[in-house]
C-alpha cells in the first residue's frame, strides 16, 4: 500500500505541546500555566443570548460573511475603539475562531513558493499554515533585549525577492510583547517598500495594561495592505464559542471570503449572537477581567523576579514569559523537570519558534491562589537544581 | 478625597479583605507603606466601614431566620424619614435598611433566631412605632445570591491542561 499521508501533511511538525499535554494527564495535583484561555467563564448574559437564541430556533446557517447585525456592531466597536475603519458588508468576514481567519487569510495571499515572514516567538500555528499553502515560513527573531518587540533591522535582513507577507501578533503570546505606533511605524516602512501584506493577528488587543492597542492597519498606508485578524476568545473568555473575524480591503477579502464559503460556510450562528450580546454589554465584565489580568501580571511578575527567573513586564495579553538560562537547563529540561519534580506545567518556549530558546511561557489565567502555590512550588524548584 | 488608586484597594479589598498589605502591593505595583498608609485612610474616613465575612448561614446550619420588612411612613417635618430611620436602624435585629421608591417607604431586612423572634419583633418594636402607618412582612425563604455572592456550588470549568 502506499503512504496516502500528503507531503504536506508530513511536512508539517505535530504540536510541540502534545508530550507535555500527555504527561500531564497521567499526573494529579498539578498547577497548570500551561493553557492558553481565560479561566473565567463566558459573561453569563452572553451564555444567555445563546442558550436563549437556540430556544427561538436560531440554528441555521448564517450568510458565509456571517450575521449583519454581527458585522454592523463591529465595525462601529472597532472604529470607535481603535479608530480602525471596515466597511461591514464588503471588508469583513465573522470566522470560526481567529484560527480560521489565520487560515484563510494566508490561503487568501500565499502562492507556492512565496516566503512568509513571521515574528517570533509566535503561536504555532502560523508557520504550518503557510506550510499548508504552499508557501515558506521564514522566522524573524524577537529578542528579549528589544521587549520582544519587532526589530525593523531584523526584519529588514529576512527579505528577499520572494518575499510576499509578513504576520504578526502583538500584543504576542507567549511573550507578552506589545507594539506602539511609532514601533509599527518602523515596520511599516519596511512592509511598504519591499511592498508586502501584512496579517496582523490582534486576538489579544483588548488586553493591554499600560498603553492602548495600536491596530496595524491604522498605521501609516498600511490599511491598504493589511488583513486585521481578531475574535471574541480572549477579551469575552469565549474560547469555546469559536468566533473571529477578518477584516481586509475589498480584494483581499473577497478573496478570504471565496476560501471560507467552501471551507467553513460561516461561523456557528450560537457563538455569532453570543458574540453580538458581547459586543452590546459586556464592557464591564470584559474590563474587569482585563483588570484581574493586570492585579494578576504584577503579583505574579514580581514573584518570577524575586525567585530568581528574570522577566520582562508582559504588557499585554496573559502570558509571562521568563528567561531560565540561569539555571543551566534548556527551557524543555526546564518545563520537564518542574512539572515532574513540583507538578507546574509550563510551555517551554522553543515550541514557539525563534527566540522562544531559553524561556518558558507562564499564562497567568490562573487564579491568584494558585499563581502564589505555584511561585512558591518554582522556588522550591529553583533551590535543589 | 479618593483617587484611582483607593477605589483599586477598595476593590481588592472588598473582593477579599485578608490580602496582606504586601500581597496587595505587589499586586498593584504600589510600595507596601503607601498601601498601608492609603488603606489607613480610608479606615480613619470610614470609607472602609469594617471588615466582615460573607457567611452561607444556611450551610452553617444556624437555623436563623431572615424577612424583608416594607414601611409605610408618614415623614416627619424637617426631617422626613431620617429621624425614624436612625431609630429603626439601632435595633441589632434590623440588618439592612433602606429609603425606598414604590408602594412602600423603608425596606428592613430583619434577622432572628427563628420565626417567632421575627415576628415579635415587628409586631412589637416596629409595627408600633409612631409614624409607620403600615407593615408588610416577607420571610426569606432561601437565599441564592448576598452582595454578588452567589450560594450555588460552580462546578469546576474542564480546561485542557495545556494549549498553545
Amino acid at each position: 500500500m502506499r503512504n496516502f499521508v500528503s507531503a504536506r501533511a508530513r511536512e508539517i511538525p505535530p504540536s510541540g505541546i502534545r508530550k507535555f499535554f500527555d504527561l500531564v494527564l497521567t499526573m494529579d495535583d498539578v498547577i497548570s500555566l500551561g493553557v492558553g484561555e481565560p479561566d473565567f467563564r463566558t459573561p453569563w448574559n452572553i451564555c444567555e443570548s445563546g442558550i436563549y437564541s437556540v430556544e427561538q430556533g436560531v440554528t441555521s446557517y448564517t450568510s458565509n460573511r456571517g450575521l449583519q447585525t454581527l458585522r454592523d456592531a463591529l465595525s462601529r466597536y472597532i472604529a470607535q475603539r481603535y479608530d480602525l475603519h471596515y466597511d461591514s458588508n464588503n471588508e469583513m468576514i465573522i470566522t470560526t475562531g481567529v484560527s480560521e481567519a489565520l487560515d484563510i487569510a494566508v490561503r487568501a495571499v500565499v502562492d507556492p513558493g512565496d516566503e512568509v515572514l513571521i515574528a517570533q516567538p509566535s503561536y504555532v500555528s502560523y508557520g504550518p499554515c503557510v506550510t499548508l499553502a504552499g508557501g515558506t515560513p521564514v522566522p524573524v527573531r524577537c529578542t528579549e533585549k528589544d521587549r520582544f518587540r519587532l526589530n525593523p533591522d531584523h526584519l529588514a535582513e529576512q527579505v528577499t525577492p520572494k518575499t510576499k507577507a509578513l504576520i504578526i501578533n502583538f500584543p504576542n503570546n507567549p511573550t507578552g510583547g506589545i507594539m506602539s505606533e511609532s514601533d509599527l511605524k518602523a515596520i511599516a516602512d519596511i512592509v511598504i517598500d519591499h511592498d508586502l501584506v501584512l496579517i496582523s493577528d490582534e486576538v489579544y488587543a483588548e488586553l493591554t495594561y499600560e498603553a492602548r492597542h495600536c491596530s496595524a492597519a491604522t498605521v501609516g498606508d498600511l490599511w491598504e495592505r493589511t488583513i486585521t485578524l481578531n475574535g471574541f476568545s480572549k477579551a469575552y473568555a469565549m474560547t469555546g464559542w469559536r468566533i473571529g473575524y477578518l477584516c481586509a480591503p475589498q480584494d483581499l477579502c473577497d478573496a478570504a471570503l471565496k476560501i471560507h464559503q467552501y471551507v467553513m460556510l460561516c461561523a456557528p450562528v450560537m457563538g455569532q449572537v453570543g458574540a453580538l450580546e458581547a459586543i452590546r454589554s459586556a464592557e464591564e465584565e470584559k474590563n474587569s477581567m482585563v483588570n484581574e489580568y493586570r492585579l494578576r501580571r504584577n503579583m505574579f511578575v514580581a514573584g518570577l523576579n524575586r525567585i530568581g527567573l528574570p522577566c520582562h513586564v508582559p504588557e499585554g495579553a496573559f502570558y509571562a514569559f521568563p528567561s531560565v538560562e540561569k539555571t543551566g537547563l534548556s527551557d524543555i529540561e526546564f518545563a520537564e523537570r518542574l512539572l515532574k519534580e513540583q507538578r507546574v506545567a509550563v510551555v517551554p518556549g522553543s515550541v514557539f519558534g525563534a527566540g522562544g530558546e531559553g524561556h518558558v511561557r507562564c499564562a497567568y489565567a490562573v487564579s491568584r491562589k494558585e499563581l502564589t502555590a505555584s511561585l512558591e512550588r518554582m522556588e522550591a524548584f529553583l533551590q535543589k537544581i | 478625597m479618593t483617587d484611582e488608586r483607593d477605589l483599586e484597594l477598595l476593590r481588592i479589598l472588598e473582593e477579599n479583605s485578608r490580602l496582606s498589605t504586601e500581597e496587595i502591593a505587589t499586586m498593584t505595583s504600589l510600595d507596601a507603606a503607601e498601601v498601608a498608609r492609603r488603606i489607613g485612610a480610608l479606615e480613619a474616613a470610614q470609607i472602609i466601614m469594617r471588615y466582615s465575612t460573607v457567611v452561607n448561614w444556611e450551610k452553617a446550619g444556624n437555623g436563623e431566620v431572615s424577612a424583608i420588612i416594607e414601611l409605610k411612613v408618614s415623614p416627619e417635618r424637617d426631617f422626613g424619614y431620617d429621624r425614624i430611620a436612625e431609630r429603626l436602624s439601632r435595633f441589632r435585629q434590623v440588618r439592612s435598611l433602606r429609603l425606598i421608591t414604590g408602594t412602600y417607604d423603608l425596606q428592613l431586612i430583619v434577622a432572628g433566631k427563628n420565626m417567632q423572634e421575627v415576628s415579635r419583633f415587628v409586631s412589637e418594636h416596629v409595627a408600633p412605632m409612631d409614624r409607620i402607618r403600615e407593615t408588610a412582612t416577607h420571610i426569606i425563604m432561601k437565599s441564592y445570591k448576598e452582595n454578588g455572592n452567589t450560594f450555588f456550588e460552580q462546578p469546576e470549568t474542564e480546561r485542557l491542561p495545556i494549549s498553545p
